[in-house]
């Protein structure tokens, strides 16, 4: 793995300097790809073009040096469900296979405008549905700290793409904790950011109350200066909300951090939660107090998602008919074309979660599915409200293990309960931040482990201060 | 289902897919244990429908061959869908 790419700031360093330059870093990626990515499988598309930008940034910084945007030159992976104008978008499905985007997300756009080069497409659980990456319609990506492994998912093509040391930082989209479970899994920072903070415009939508793009770097400031680059309103997304639609969520010295002890009690490997106790003493011993918080309403989050998510999801994906675009698989009818298109082109978890959405919509289940799930989601979000009256975050594991072997969850509940503690911010559109703790050992291995961190609405700046502070940046 | 959401099943797919319902309906199903009730009204989150003026954005034309080129089956600048009005014969 490449040390000297792993943060925005050195390299924008280097390259002010003259020490290195874009085209030499992205060619490293490059190499590192060229070794590694056969048996890591992070990525669906490696972007030619990318090197004729790099050149391009090269010039620039010879020509102007600090005075260049952010993000110039610095290698940035992208999962495959954002658009890149003329890319594949294939969002991990058949059914998108030879998609190509006609334009670019607001998120694209914006990081084009700071510098950043694409690096390429990364893979994903198939329309960001799953923990693992293993349900890509295109074979599953693995973990690059042990290859027996998965990486998480749904973005597990991001976090190995940064893990591996491809690129230094990348793009995910999180709907359950699709960006947090896998840089957990992989040893990195993951941040999901309030639902609404970042246009959505231009990602393959799954659960549209739910989605957020979020990012993966090796630092928090990172993520922190690709939040400044990403949010905003931009006409194209009516969630995108303003400055004013939240009141800020100050950073202090010193925090009150909750810990919902009851809500750990099992499931947990002991292992990871020694971890977990030991970065809550790291906290004490860094001079922040922490309480222990009652919040009952959690435990039914998981339930909630299941019911809400794959609703959304149903009449998401009624889009994918096999007529405007797509796959398309023709029968004697048009119905028939519908069928054999949907049959052909979702694989097993995206028709799984179609037909449960349907089925929770449905005349007579809806009251006793989908309308209690949303009365959930509200009760969690005045139950965290309450909460924030008197502490200033709350602290989990972000996931109750590590990383899982391939193939080993076979079963797909015991593939949801892997989002137990990820689903709260989703239900609740608080943001959070996932960060490395510390590695457990397995057969040997070791394998990184998170802690996850949730704030307030619109508590981007004190998450970050948190996140610093842990990791000491 | 599987009619409702326009996806074509085979037997043996739906006998599996049936036996998984049930594990993850079960597990869902403690929803009424949360709430017993349904709420008359809904709060209404702090933000919602964010709008803008109803103004074109794009020049005319600017997309509509990378549309049209995406959509499987094309004549000149239509999609061609099979026709779904048939005589009663048939």
């Amino acid at each position: 793995m490449q040390k000297d790419i792993q943060t925005i700031a050195s390299l924008r360093k280097a390259f002010i300097q003259g020490t290195d330059t874009p085209s030499a870093v992205l060619l490293r990626c490059k190499e590192e790809i060229v070794n590694r990515d056969g048996e890591i499988h992070a990525y669906l598309d490696v972007y030619e073009d990318a090197l004729e930008s790099a050149k391009v940034a090269d010039a620039l910084y010879k020509e102007k040096g600090a005075d260049t945007p952010l993000l110039l030159g610095i290698p940035v992976a992208i999962k495959n469900n954002i658009l890149i104008k003329g890319k594949k978008a294939t969002a991990g499905s058949k059914i998108l296979e030879n998609y190509i985007a006609p334009y670019d997300a607001t998120v694209i756009n914006r990081l084009r405008d700071a510098g950043a080069i694409f690096v390429g497409a990364t893979n994903l659980d198939e329309f960001a549905m799953g923990s693992s990456t293993e349900n890509s319609a295109f074979g599953p990506t693995k973990n690059p700290h042990d290859l027996s492994r998965v990486p998480g998912g749904s973005s597990g093509g991001s976090a190995a793409a940064v893990a591996m040391g491809s690129a230094t930082v990348a793009l995910g989209t999180d709907t359950g904790g699709s960006v947090r479970l896998p840089a957990s899994y992989c040893g990195l920072v993951g941040f999901k950011p309030t639902y609404g903070a970042i246009s959505r415009h231009g990602l393959v939508a799954m659960g549209s109350s739910l989605d957020q793009a979020g990012t993966f770097s090796n630092c928090v400031s990172d993520a922190e200066m690709l939040f400044g680059i990403l949010q905003g309103q931009d006409g194209f997304d009516m969630t995108a909300y303003t400055k004013d639609t939240y009141p800020d969520i100050p950073k202090k010295e010193k925090y009150r951090i909750g810990v919902p002890y009851s809500f750990l009690g099992e499931g947990i490997e002991p292992d990871v939660r020694k971890l977990f106790d030991e970065a809550v003493l790291k906290f004490k011993e860094l001079g922040h107090e922490i309480v222990d918080v009652s919040l009952p309403r959690m435990a039914s989050g998981l339930a909630a998602y299941y019911i809400v998510m794959p609703a959304e999801v149903s009449s998401n994906l009624a889009r994918y008919d096999g007529v405007r675009f797509g796959l398309h698989v023709g029968g004697d009818t048009l119905l028939d074309d519908y069928e054999l298109t949907r049959a052909a082109g979702f694989g097993r978890e995206v028709k799984r979660r179609i037909l449960l959405g349907t089925y929770v919509l449905s005349a007579g289940y809806y009251d006793s599915y989908y309308g209690k799930a949303e009365a959930v989601r509200d009760l969690m979000r005045d139950e965290l409200y309450s909460a924030f009256a008197d502490i200033d975050c709350v602290l989990t594991p972000t996931a109750p293990a590590p990383a899982f072997k391939i193939g080993e969850k076979s079963d797909p509940l015991s593939m949801y309960l892997t989002d137990v503690f990820t689903v709260p911010a989703n239900l609740t559109g608080m943001p959070a931040l996932s960060l490395p703790a510390g590695v457990v050992t397995r057969e040997g291995i070791d394998l990184p482990i998170g802690i996850q961190c949730m704030t307030p609405h619109n508590g981007e700046a004190r998450l970050f201060d948190i996140g610093k502070k842990f990791l000491g940046e | 289902m599987a009619k409702l959401s326009r996806i074509r099943v085979s037997p043996s797919e739906a006998e599996a897919l049936t036996g998984e319902f049930d594990e993850i309906l079960g597990y869902v199903a403690q929803i009424n244990d949360a709430v017993d009730i349904l709420p008359d009204t809904r709060k209404v989150p702090a933000h919602a429908n964010v709008l803008r003026s109803d103004m074109v954005t794009t020049m005319t034309g600017e997309y509509t061959e990378a549309l049209l080129d995406a959509a499987p089956e094309r004549h000149k600048n239509y999609v061609l869908v099979k026709k779904i009005l048939s005589t009663i014969d048939e």
